[in-house]
């Protein structure tokens, strides 16, 4: 298996509109890519299209081999949402087990790998308070331990950075990079320069295309500047000078 | 395994709102104890007649339980001494004439006035029949023909005089279900019974839907390999169980507490009921697709569930215009309520309410599909 994640020519959008125009892109296994890209340059809508939670307009999308959408293969995606999507009446290991049940995880396995998403994210205290009584920042942290309690092959999490203390952040990166040492796969998307320089592939969408594609070494070596972020500004005076 | 899981959520949610839970299981009992005390007492309606100058034999015929006959001598008209007197009609003898007016402002007092002037006729007739000197049965006849004409005058069929043999007419009424003293509550009950737990589970499940909808949840839970039919067999089974436990808390509240009895089956009672909930479910699920908010969602009410209300046989349907009968077939609680009343009421069995059930099972496939396809909004496989 060359490639966890590939898109091909895809064309994507809602309705008539067109957001996204010939993407291509490969992610090969233990991989992390970085997708940034200003507000609405359609970083969720590509997300959306590798989940197959839409179908592709053109153009093809294919997870570990399958052709998306296909429903069987979500149990093998670990997926975090942009904004947290959580049951304020449950507390939050209720929220955990009701997502891993949904994910496929068994009865008997949720019971450890609970408490081991939990350590990630440093919500193992707080498990047993009701989602009502969460910060903001908890409610990301723990929409990031459902999306890593089924030990998925790949993840995929829109924004996960947002609303993270530093300390907090480390921490997360360093499992990051623990989990793709292990071959897991992961895709995200930020706005954060920080995170996109933690990444092994950076790709820079705007306004629907993609516009730099890269490890970090190679872009900002390329681009001649001496950071993601000037690689970034350069890139999209470039695509507006085209 | 996933269906079960939607299960156990959607208890652990139910079980902590407790103001909903309330409101699921107390509301409706309260409800009923209002309606049962609001037409317990139907039976003591009475009418106020006023009479002048009328025969004695025929005041005698009138008496009854609800008419309350006053004499008057009064010369003022009819019109005023109604109004003046606040009754419900009076009754003038001119010689061989009677003439009737009635107030007519409470159809239900008029009616009264005619019942009580039709029985009296038949009576009047078993006298004259009875009468054994000549020149009093031919005084009845006479008041006989004239109370006639003013029945007659006053808008009410007067049974045509038949001039052929005049037997003794007896009335007797026989009630085939329920006893003399069945009152509208019961007839009520029924087709309540069938609302209550249609209208609840509407409400809802409905919004539980859309809450999921717009905090963003059921995107998120059509992110993992779940099935959108395991979704809605979750929401189905979750919210169902919820009904059956309402119905069975209604059904043996009135049974302890308001003695009514149930002459079919309390299992065929639950199934109509389960029923009901799986169309009300489907339905709200539905529905709530269409709002964007629970304030939206409510706005449905008025729209989706009170007509349904007057299809349910508070006013009966046979007595409806043609196309209005069409109409109220296409109302799920038509059905419902049809064959609550049956089962309740008149001891049905599950072949005689079975088409009803089936058609309700209809409807609730109909839903279902719907919902199916309206998911695939949100992913499309
Ligand atoms: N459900 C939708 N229906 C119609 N248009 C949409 C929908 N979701 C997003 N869009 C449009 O698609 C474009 C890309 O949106 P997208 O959410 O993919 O941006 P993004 O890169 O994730 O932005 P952000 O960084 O703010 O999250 C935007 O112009 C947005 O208006
Ligand atoms: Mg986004």
């Amino acid at each position: 298996m060359a490639t966890v994640i590939n898109v091909s020519h895809l064309t994507q959008g809602y309705g008539k509109t067109i957001v996204l125009h010939d993407i291509s892109l490969q992610v090969a296994p233990g991989q992390i890519l970085a997708l940034i890209g200003p507000s609405g340059a359609g970083k969720t809508t590509l997300v959306s299209a590798i989940m197959g939670m839409l179908r592709p307009k053109s153009g093809t999308v294919e997870v570990l081999d399958t052709p998306m959408p296909d429903r069987a293969l979500l149990a093998k995606i670990g997926y975090m949402a942009q904004t947290d999507a959580l049951y304020d009446e449950l507390t939050g290991r209720e929220n955990l087990a009701f997502f891993g049940t949904m994910q496929g995880v068994l009865k008997i396995e949720l019971k450890q790998r609970i408490p081991r998403a939990a350590a990630v994210v440093d919500l193992q205290g707080d498990l047993d308070k009701p989602l009502k009584d969460y910060s903001g920042g908890m409610r990301r942290r723990l929409s990031l331990a459902i999306a890593l309690l089924a030990d998925p092959p790949l993840l995929i999490l829109d924004e996960p950075t947002v609303g993270i203390d530093p300390e907090l952040r480390q921490q997360i990166w360093a499992e990051l990079h623990r989990m793709a040492k292990r071959g897991i796969t992961i895709l995200l998307t930020t706005h954060v320069m920080e995170d996109a320089e933690e990444a092994d592939q950076v790709m820079m969408i705007r306004q629907g295309a993609a516009i730099a594609q890269g490890t970090p070494a190679a872009l900002t070596a390329q681009y001649h500047v001496d950071s993601i972020e000037q690689v970034f500004l350069q890139a999209g005076r470039d695509q507006d000078a085209r | 395994m996933r269906v079960k899981g939607m299960i156990h959520r959607i208890f652990t949610e139910m079980l902590r709102d407790k103001r909903t839970l309330a409101l699921m299981f107390l509301g409706p009992l309260l409800i009923l104890t209002l309606v049962y005390f609001l037409f317990q007492g139907n039976g003591t309606q009475t009418a106020t007649l006023l009479v002048k100058n009328v025969d004695q034999s025929l005041i005698t015929a009138l008496k009854n339980d609800h008419l309350e006959i006053k004499a008057t001598r009064a010369s003022s008209t009819a019109k005023t001494q109604i109004r003046r007197r606040d009754a419900a009609g009076m009754l003038v003898q001119n010689g061989d004439k009677l003439t009737l007016t009635l107030a007519n402002s409470d159809q239900s007092q008029s009616t009264i006035i005619k019942q009580s002037l039709q029985q009296a006729q038949v009576k009047l007739k078993m006298q004259t029949a009875a009468a054994t000197i000549k020149t009093q049965a031919a005084a009845l006849k006479q008041l006989q023909i004239a109370l006639a004409k003013a029945t007659g005058q006053a808008g009410i069929k007067g049974a045509s005089q038949p001039a052929t043999t005049e037997k003794a007419v007896t009335i007797k009424t026989h009630y085939l279900y329920g006893g003399a003293d069945a009152t509208y509550f019961e007839t009520l009950l029924p087709i309540l019974l069938g609302f209550i737990v249609f209208f609840f589970v509407f409400l809802i499940s409905g919004i539980a839907l859309l809450r999921e909808r717009t905090t963003g949840t059921l995107y998120r839970l059509l992110a993992t390999p779940v099935r959108r039919g395991e979704i809605i067999a979750g929401y189905l089974a979750g919210y169902g169980l919820f009904a059956v436990v309402q119905t069975l808390l209604i059904v043996l509240y009135t049974i302890g507490v308001f003695k009514v009895q149930i002459i079919g089956s309390l299992w065929l009672v639950l199934l109509i009921n389960l029923l009901m909930a799986a169309v009300a479910l489907t339905m709200g699920l539905f529905i709530s697709t269409f709002a964007d908010s629970e304030f939206q969602m409510i706005q449905f009410i008025p729209i989706v569930a009170l007509p349904q209300i007057f299809f349910s046989g508070i006013i009966p349907v046979a007595t409806m215009p043609g196309w209005l009968q069409v109409v109220a077939h296409i109302f799920p609680l038509y059905y419902g309520a049809q064959s609550m009343t049956a089962v309740i009421e008149k001891g049905a069995t599950l072949t005689t309410v079975g088409p009803s059930l089936l058609i309700l099972f209809g409807f609730a496939l109909v839903f279902l599909v719907l919902n199916g396809q309206t998911m695939k909004r949100y992913r499309q496989v």
